[in-house]
């Protein structure tokens, strides 16, 4: 245990050292900010929105772009070290190669997870401040929630991002891998499910569909937020597909866990076999 | 006597290459073994068994009585010091801070790396980044990581590639107060000058297999390779060079100054008292057969071994 938070820490402190926890919490809060006071351009005015409209255009953007920073963030975890030239050294230590990529793993989300937390809470705080919602319990249940949702997708990114270290040789390519990755859960995944809906004429029914967008950490992040809280969900027209005990908030939360685990575990998995 | 490290007639092969056969061979608690070969002999590869890096394909290996695997106990693993071949750190870190990285995951006292910094001549440089580091400077931080918490087997793959002349002086004179400290240490090279009189026993590797091991002395009493004398001088005639090409030597004429005799070690004396009574007589070199000319033979006499 003392092990993973050693690498941890060094990779924690390397974040904050080239930038990378400075540059993400200010992209996250200057994207909120942005699209709270832009929001309403299309309406004719500009102003603060409230936090409402502002979780939703925020999480459809969340969407892009977390994935996006996770996979930078760690797509070089083992092949890095490895054409870096550090990991046989590192493998000859007294640590074992689980603890090794747990322990990057725990690095890389700690990083996420305080950029997201200090970009998208201050600038959630602001916002709340500036069209009067502070007293909205609801609302910032909801914000909180978006949150917290937002760390699960994007450490699900950096799970399949480790996967990808491990399994290529090169950095080039792991970097090849993850962009693909990328486009696969993004935008490639949700157009084949709306072109199998649009070609099945909506004969086979709604259920099923919903079920498949568990297969996609994105699309569950979408549901939870999108569907979940009566705040939002008025301003969505999702709420109708997705319905039963795993579309609530905190059941597709858990699955986002499940989505961080498994790719976690397999990357685990290959590289024991890779190095031993 | 311990055995620290054990082969058992190991071998490794990697796909359709057998990069080590039948190797047998077993290192004692204290001692510094020269590992020495050309490129591909398995010196590395030798090196990677011991650490549990990679496992053996046939034979047995123990090493301080176990099997090594990545997967052992801490307890096992950080008794073990390993210098890899053209080592690499995290650029963008300090050589301190790279060191203390590797002490807090070896468990050893980060207090020790200010000492070993100072050790390795990197005092200086220590607060700045790696990047800006020379070959030689990453070589003696790849020392110092390798001595994080007082191991008891140490592995140095090329330690003195990259290293200028002195800093080579610097590391034999470490490795001599390591044997103080009982350390064992493996030590592999290609290059041999300078090894010598450094190392307990050296264990030559060609083809992935082990040519001969033993003593430098025994390996040259082995091998019974000629001795090299050579004279410089004035004289009118070379009358006097029958004398001693009558106890065994041949003669060679390098100019009418300079000559140069070869032969068995067993008459080097009988030729040296001779040449002391030649008038005009300037100076005498004698050297013993080289490390070079000792590997060159174990190599022929395997190539023979597989013709024949």
């Amino acid at each position: 245990m003392n092990t993973i938070l050693i690498v941890a820490a060094k990779e924690f402190r390397d974040g904050l050292r080239n930038r990378w926890v400075l540059a993400i919490t200010l992209v996250f809060a200057f994207l909120a900010v942005g699209i709270s006071y832009f929001g309403a351009a299309a309406s004719g005015s500009v102003g603060f929105t409230s936090l409402a409209t502002t979780i939703v255009s925020l999480a459809s953007l969340a969407i892009f772009l977390i994935p996006l920073i996770a996979l930078l963030l760690s797509y070089d975890t083992v092949v890095g070290e490895e054409e870096q030239g550090t990991l046989l050294l590192l493998l000859t230590y007294p640590l074992t190669p689980a603890q090794l990529l747990i322990g990057k793993f725990v690095g890389h989300a700690a990083i996420l997870a305080v950029s997201t937390l200090v970009g998208f809470g201050g600038a959630g705080l602001l916002i709340g401040i500036l069209s009067g919602e502070m007293a909205n319990a609801e609302l910032w249940h909801a914000f909180g929630f978006f949150i917290l949702s937002a760390i699960l997708l994007g450490w699900c990114f950096i799970a399949i991002a480790q996967l990808i270290s491990v399994l290529v040789g090169e950095k080039s390519r792991a970097a090849g891998l993850a962009l693909i990755a990328w486009f696969w859960f993004v935008l490639v995944f949700d157009l084949l499910l709306l072109g199998i809906l649009v070609m099945g004429e909506g004969r086979s029914g709604g259920q099923w569909l919903s079920w498949l967008l568990l297969l996609n950490p994105t699309d569950v992040f979408r549901l939870a937020n999108l569907a979940g809280f009566e705040a939002v969900r008025e301003y969505t027209g999702l709420a109708a597909i997705a319905t039963g005990p795993l579309f609530r908030p905190y059941a597709l939360a858990a699955i986002l866990v499940v989505w961080i685990a498994v790719p976690l575990s397999l990357a685990v998995w290959r590289f024991r076999r890779k190095v031993v | 006597m311990t055995a620290i490290v054990e082969f058992i007639e190991l071998g490794k092969r990697f796909g359709s290459v057998q990069a080590l056969q039948q190797l047998t061979l077993s290192v004692q608690a204290g001692e510094i073994i020269g590992l020495l070969g050309h490129n591909g002999a398995g010196k590395t590869t030798s090196m990677k068994l011991i650490l549990g890096l990679i496992r053996p394909s046939e034979g047995q290996i123990r090493v301080m009585g176990v099997a090594p695997s990545l997967e052992l106990g801490r307890e096992h693993r950080r008794r073990i010091g390993f210098l890899p071949e053209n080592v690499r750190f995290y650029e963008q870190l300090s050589g301190r801070e790279v060191l203390r990285y590797f002490a807090r995951l070896k468990g050893a006292a980060v207090s020790q790396t200010g000492q070993l910094l100072e050790q390795v001549g990197l005092a200086a440089a220590a607060d700045r980044r790696v990047r800006t580091y020379s070959k030689g400077m990453r070589q003696r931080l790849g020392l110092a990581q390798a001595l994080l918490g007082e191991p008891r087997l140490l592995m140095l793959d090329e330690p003195t590639a990259g290293l200028d002349p002195a800093a080579t002086r610097e590391f034999y004179s470490t490795l001599d107060e390591l044997r103080g400290r009982g350390t064992t240490v493996l030590l592999s090279s290609h290059v041999l000058p300078g090894i010598e009189g450094h190392v307990d026993r050296a264990a030559i590797l060609g083809g992935g297999r082990l040519l001969a091991f033993g003593s430098l002395d025994a390996l040259r009493a082995r091998a019974a390779l000629p001795l090299t004398i050579r004279v410089r001088g004035q004289w009118s005639s070379l009358g006097w060079t029958e004398r001693i090409g009558a106890t065994g030597m041949s003669v060679r004429l390098i100019n009418p100054q300079h000559l140069e005799f070869t032969g068995p070690e067993s008459v080097k004396l009988t030729a040296l008292r001779l040449l002391m009574d030649v008038q005009g007589l300037q100076d005498v070199d004698v050297f013993p057969p080289s490390l070079d000319a000792l590997y060159a033979h174990f190599n022929r006499e395997s190539a023979g071994e597989k013709v024949s």
